[in-house]
């Protein structure tokens, strides 16, 4: 301030300088602050900026480093899945699924056959459920655990993000020897799975479950008390269990408002009626808080999947029902009828009966639901998708305000937002 | 008739055009002017607590006299029970009232369904297009809109190529 108006201009220099520069002049007021001009900063944020975890774009109003409103901006990466599904048929469908939330497709797969076999009234057989449920936990493990990495990363923690994926890909290694895909899997199937769980995978896994417990340590270690952490993260992003419940907020993200919504526990799938979990939830509705869900989160998921493989019933992984899965591929190979069976369902495929489901599934992020509105044919008349990141950036206008811009980073993160679900 | 279609009747006569209980799941079809009023009644009764707003989405039906179905899917997390309702906009009169005034998060829903179905909400705070381009033509989710051939895309100006720098 004092600078300002000490400033003297060159004298004989014109308003606009010899360089092309204008000076600023400072009016002949008695106080120094008078000459300072203040106004609400427009900030571009995105669509490419690291911590978007995709191409967001938000427009700030600031107030000095103050957020007064956050606008997003969606669309970048908008493929038009609903309108792609009305023209396939359901089995294709699954496919699209991988494409929503690229980060825990098993997940995206699990919600929509669910919708699909709701429609047909099929129930899979029990060992099926199983190890879904098992395949499904897996990917909340590695989802949150990806969503540690990133958001310890976005917030200047490099090192949780190589020991989290550390542990994620010993997971999608698992995965690949599965289904043979790493990011992409398409492993479940309108009936059951694609494959059975093989000794190999399951020893593998029991391995992974006995040392993964420290390892949940070893990155609260790193978090639980680090000053920086804490921080960054308490009291960020604050949102009351009122309003989280009035913007739709599902899955870690309302759970840290201490509302207690888990699908897995208020409408009980696949097996997790048989499997003693808790609900972790918070108290204070801050990023910490969410944070401590999601670690718990991981607790209670390899909890899950150890009782899962104790339990694991014998039997097929899928129903074999003409009409509604694929023949065994040794048979298409030997007998004309399962040959005909085969090819009617690759051209023809499913053909539900008329009418309309909604079928939500806990996925990480939340509340995965698909609305399927079938008038009887071999592809969806419509397919809504509801995905839960979409509906969470809703709330980001809500829970952006009055934070500074370097909480902008963080509020990205807490919802574990993923915009190739977001946008469709 | 199940508890929660016949309170609804009680509450608003006339409101109710059909109820459907089909997959386990209850399907209440109201009269479009009511939706809002109904959507209220059913959050705050403290029998029924429909406190979340699942989605907003919409179903495009060419050959029906009231083209469009609006569908809300609703949740009570304290009673652990859902609910669908739906209300018919025709062609001409494409327009229903928002549910924002009930739940700020349907501001997103709703401006999907507009963006994508051209279906307009009245009394909403922010009705932009969200998902397409400002100046996208169409909206591609109704039956109608073309899957193949040339679009909006083919309308865009090619720039033409520069000749490149002068001096090597």
């Amino acid at each position: 301030m004092a600078d300002a108006t000490e400033f003297k201009r060159p004298t004989g220099a014109s308003d606009r300088g010899d360089f092309g520069v204008i000076y600023h002049q400072p009016d002949p007021a008695p106080d120094d602050r008078a000459v300072l001009r203040t106004e609400e900063l427009l900030l571009n944020m995105g669509p490419q900026h690291p911590s978007t975890h995709g191409v967001l774009r938000v427009v700030l109003e600031l107030e000095g480093e103050r957020v007064l409103k956050a606008t997003p901006h969606l669309g970048y990466l908008h493929r038009g899945t609903e309108k792609l599904a009305e023209g396939k048929t359901y089995q294709q469908v699954v496919t699209l699924t991988d494409r929503l939330d690229y980060v825990c497709a098993m997940t995206n797969n699990f919600a929509y056959v669910r919708a699909v076999e709701k429609l047909l009234g099929v129930t899979v057989p029990p060992r099926a459920e199983y190890v879904r449920t098992i395949v499904a936990e897996m990917q909340r493990i590695s989802g949150h655990l990806f969503w540690l990495g990133t958001q310890a990363l976005d917030i200047g923690a490099m090192t949780v993000f190589f020991y989290t994926f550390r542990e994620r890909e010993i997971l999608i290694e698992l995965f690949e020897k599965l289904c043979g895909a790493r990011l992409t899997y398409s492993y479940y199937s309108v009936g059951g799975v694609t494959n059975d769980l093989t000794p190999d995978i399951i020893g593998a896994l029991r391995a992974f479950l006995k040392t993964f417990p420290e390892k949940i340590t070893e990155y609260n270690t790193l978090l639980e008390t680090n000053r920086i952490w804490l921080a960054r993260t308490k009291n960020v992003a604050v949102i009351s269990a009122d309003d989280a419940v009035a913007y739709s907020l599902t899955g870690p993200t309302l759970r840290g408002s201490g509302v207690n919504y888990d699908i897995r526990k208020a409408e009980p799938y696949a097996a997790y009626a048989d499997v003693d979990f808790d609900v972790p939830l918070g108290k204070n509705g801050d990023t910490y808080d969410r944070y401590f869900i999601r670690i718990e989160e991981i607790r209670q998921s390899a909890r899950i999947i150890s009782q899962c493989l104790d339990k694991l019933p014998e039997g097929p992984v899928s129903i074999d029902v003409p009409g509604i899965t694929f023949p065994a591929k040794d048979r298409v190979m030997l007998d004309m009828e399962s040959l005909i069976h085969h090819f009617k369902m690759a051209c023809e495929g499913i053909k539900p009966p008329k009418g309309e489901v909604y079928c939500a599934t806990e996925v990480p992020k939340g509340e995965l639901g698909f609305y399927i509105n079938s008038d009887g044919g071999n592809h969806p008349y419509r397919l809504k998708i509801r995905s839960p990141s979409y509906v969470h950036l809703g709330a980001f206008d809500h829970m952006a305000r009055g934070y500074l811009i370097a909480d902008i980073v963080t509020i990205f993160g807490t919802y574990d937002v993923v915009m190739g679900e977001c946008d469709r | 008739m199940h508890p929660l279609a016949q309170f609804v009747q009680d509450r608003f006569p006339g409101a109710v055009t059909d109820v459907k209980e089909a997959f386990g799941e209850l399907t209440i079809s109201l009269r479009k002017d009511r939706i809002a009023d109904v959507c209220r009644t059913l959050r705050d009764d403290p029998a029924w607590r429909f406190n979340l707003l699942s989605d907003v989405l919409s179903v495009d039906f060419p050959d029906d006299e009231e083209r469009f179905e609006v569908i809300y899917h609703l949740y009570s997390i304290e009673k652990r029970h859902r609910v669908r309702l739906k209300a018919r906009v025709t062609e001409d009169d494409c327009r229903i009232e928002s549910v924002t005034s009930v739940w700020p998060g349907a501001n997103f829903m709703e401006r999907e369904v507009y963006d994508l179905m051209g279906i307009a909400f009245t009394n909403h705070p922010d009705l932009r297009r969200i998902l397409l381009t400002d100046d996208f033509d169409g909206h591609p989710l109704r039956k109608d809109y073309p899957t193949e051939g040339k679009g909006w895309r083919n309308t865009f100006e090619f720039l033409p190529k520069g000749e490149g720098p002068s001096v090597l």
